[in-house]
């Protein structure tokens, strides 16, 4: 045996490179099990008093310790939805535009411009969305909706403002950049050939791009967009004020509603019994265990997406 | 063979770095520590912690400066972290000193023991409104507040809003109730009166820093909810009174005990505080059923609270112990001067002197720190 031979050749720079990146690598790993653990144990109490009933039920009264958190996870869910509908063609066309279309001159100014959206704090956009997003949301967007499409309960009821439309809204305008960005990379990477064969048959521009490169970039721009879904889903600040934070289930757009990371961001520094912080705690446990699951469902669709392709990668 | 050598190096590592993640933290005995300033004098610094709720931190902070100045070796550090976290760290005693501004409930005390509360100073929190052409002073009984609130009320021009103010023109229009969304202080002095004056509301809500609203939309904070009132007429909701006052959003005036409608002001607050002196505990004692809502008094605006200091009767430090000690009566004697400009209300003669008794009661081994 020689494994404590340091020889030079066996014990080089590469090997050394290798065990501190793969040191750092691990951290991740030990990272989300103690975050997993430490979530774990800590809704013992909550998970313990309400056992699944916690995942079915729709009162949230810390007065009497009652908890159910169905309320916030349709919340979330609804609100990221709603987010992903308005934002997929945003980002696309956006993705098309500056790939396909964009004098050169432009392209990258403007996608800068998109990229810096991204870096604006949270609670600014927040702020935007009291003061700006909210009322106009009331005053603009919500009339000729409940006009034209009354018909649907969606678009029924009074509408304040802070509502699960402006959250939608809000969050949509968050996950723009991310989505748009990386859809405009994955676009890029199409090889020039394939459009060249497009147009080579006659195709037009929009021919072209319909069959020779969104095709192609179907599964990266997929990716893209569950990119978004998942910075929707933690989004915590802006969508907490603008959405109305109550805690009810209804099916109009124009009511307020509640997210699981919002109630957290709300309740956690002021809540003082065990069980109240354990429930808080499961909620976190929960918006954990709903981003895995949206993530694994993400890859497993982008897995078969290519495999049915063959051909496109991103 | 190397990828077995690279495997035990990172394996190894990884056991140290769960190694030292997993180790809990060990808790100070107190948090207060001492550093000595070298050199060119003896004298000690003493550095005070404190953490707990946001409502008095503006007052804590104005305090933390003023006293520096008369006492430069003695730095109070205030982390407006939130009463809940407050109280947590000064059970698990890494502060020197919580604040909070609900008093502690029954289980929370008894799970601290050699606890004392200090009212440190008031707050009162006020109905605001946003009606068109409305100025302050519309005229709200506490049960009207309570079935606006509930959601039975649901006109501004019901006759229970309309019959105690003749001469306003109510509109026929739908009430927009909008409440904190974020655990607060103020929303809980604001449904313990509610419990108190509406026992519908107790039956139905109950009072807490969070509460199941029937009705309404949620802001973050004071300034979620002026927003709320400021971008939808018609609207109701509350805030506290300083708020209220440094952004001009008009308020209701409230029917105390007494019959009378009162005008939330620093005063008719500090009467109210006056009005419940007869009834406080001992300093050592079980605040948990201390309120000052709806109390009794001609002048008394019935919707504020105390705010409290959380410290230990037993100290284990004699110096750290003693700048606490002359820091709380500092605080709640000179301090109190600073109130008034911060648009706190401050502490009555009667509630100083319960204070004097209850700070005289902090020791060192049994000795008495002031």
């Amino acid at each position: 045996m020689s494994f404590f031979r340091f020889s030079r050749r066996k014990f080089s720079g590469d090997n050394i490179f290798e065990a501190v990146v793969g040191l750092f690598a691990l951290c991740i790993l030990i990272l989300s099990f103690y975050l997993f653990r430490e979530l774990f144990i800590g809704s013992e109490l909550s998970r313990n008093t309400f056992g699944l009933s916690f995942l079915a039920t729709t009162t949230w009264d810390p007065v009497n310790e009652v908890f159910g958190a169905l309320p916030f996870i349709f919340g979330t869910i609804v609100s990221s939805f709603l987010a992903l509908v308005i934002a997929i063609p945003f980002s696309i066309g956006i993705a098309i535009y500056l790939s396909e279309l964009a004098p050169s001159g432009l392209k990258t100014p403007l996608s800068f411009i998109i990229e810096l959206l991204a870096a604006i704090p949270s609670v600014i956009i927040g702020l935007w969305g009291i003061f700006i997003l909210a009322p106009f949301t009331r005053d603009y967007l919500a009339p000729p909706l409940s006009t034209y499409l009354g018909f649907l309960p969606l678009f029924q009821g009074p509408m304040y403002g802070l509502s699960m439309l402006t959250g939608g809204v809000i969050l949509a305008i968050m996950i723009i950049p991310i989505t748009s960005s990386v859809s405009r990379e994955v676009i890029m990477t199409v090889p020039v050939q394939q459009r060249e064969a497009a147009l080579a048959l006659g195709a037009t521009g929009w021919e072209t791009t319909r069959i020779a490169v969104l095709p192609y970039a179907r599964s990266g721009i997929f990716g893209a967009v569950i990119l978004g879904f998942g910075r929707a889903i933690g989004e915590t600040m802006a969508v907490t004020m603008v959405i109305g934070n109550s805690p009810k289930i209804s099916e109009s757009l124009f009511a307020p509603s509640y997210t699981m990371a919002s109630v957290i961001a709300n309740e956690f520094v002021e809540a003082t019994s065990g069980l109240y912080v354990s429930s808080l705690i499961e909620i976190g446990l929960l918006l954990l265990v709903v981003s895995i699951i949206i993530n694994i469902a993400a890859r497993v669709l982008v897995w078969k997406l290519r495999r049915v392709e063959g051909g496109g990668r991103a | 063979m190397n990828r077995l050598k690279i495997m035990i190096i990172l394996i190894l590592a990884g056991v140290l770095l769960a190694g030292c993640v997993s180790k809990p933290s060990e808790v100070q005995p107190t948090g207060q520590t001492i550093t000595t300033v070298q050199p060119a004098k003896t004298s000690l610094t003493v550095t005070l912690n404190g953490a707990g709720a946001t409502f008095p931190y503006p007052l804590l902070s104005k305090w933390s400066s003023e006293y520096n100045k008369i006492n430069p070796n003695v730095q109070i550090n205030y982390q407006s972290v939130g009463s809940g976290a407050g109280i947590q760290q000064i059970t698990a005693k890494t502060v020197g000193f919580g604040a909070t501004d609900a008093p502690l409930t029954e289980k929370e005390f008894s799970n601290v023991s050699g606890i004392l509360q200090i009212p440190e100073t008031i707050g009162a929190v006020v109905v605001a409104y946003n009606l068109p052409g409305i100025q302050k002073g519309v005229k709200l009984s506490g049960d009207v507040v309570a079935d606006i609130f509930l959601g039975k009320i649901k006109k501004w021009n019901d006759p229970r809003i309309t019959s105690p103010n003749p001469d306003i023109q109510f509109p026929d229009k739908d009430i927009i109730v909008a409440h904190r969304s974020d655990g607060s202080g103020t929303t809980f002095v604001f449904t313990d009166y509610l419990s108190a004056v509406s026992p519908d509301w107790t039956s139905n809500v109950g009072k807490g820093k969070s509460v199941n609203w029937p009705v309404g939309l949620g802001g973050k904070g004071n300034e979620g909810v002026s927003g709320l009132l400021s971008q939808n007429p018609y609207s109701i909701g509350y805030v506290e009174l300083a708020f209220a006052k440094l952004q001009n959003i008009p308020y209701a005036y409230i029917k105390n005990k007494a019959g009378k409608f009162i005008e939330p002001t620093l005063e008719t607050t500090a009467s109210a505080a006056a009005g419940a002196v007869p009834n406080l505990p001992a300093g050592d004692a079980s605040w948990s059923s201390v309120s000052i809502v709806d109390a009794p008094g001609d002048n008394s605006y019935p919707i504020g609270s105390f705010t409290y200091l959380l410290v230990y009767k037993d100290q284990a430090d004699n110096t750290n112990g003693k700048a606490l000690a002359e820091f709380l009566w500092w605080a709640v004697h000179d301090g109190q001067k600073y109130s008034s400009e911060l648009l706190y209300v401050p502490l009555p003669d009667e509630v100083v002197s319960i204070n004097e008794k209850t700070i005289r009661l902090i020791n060192y081994n049994g000795q008495p720190l002031i």
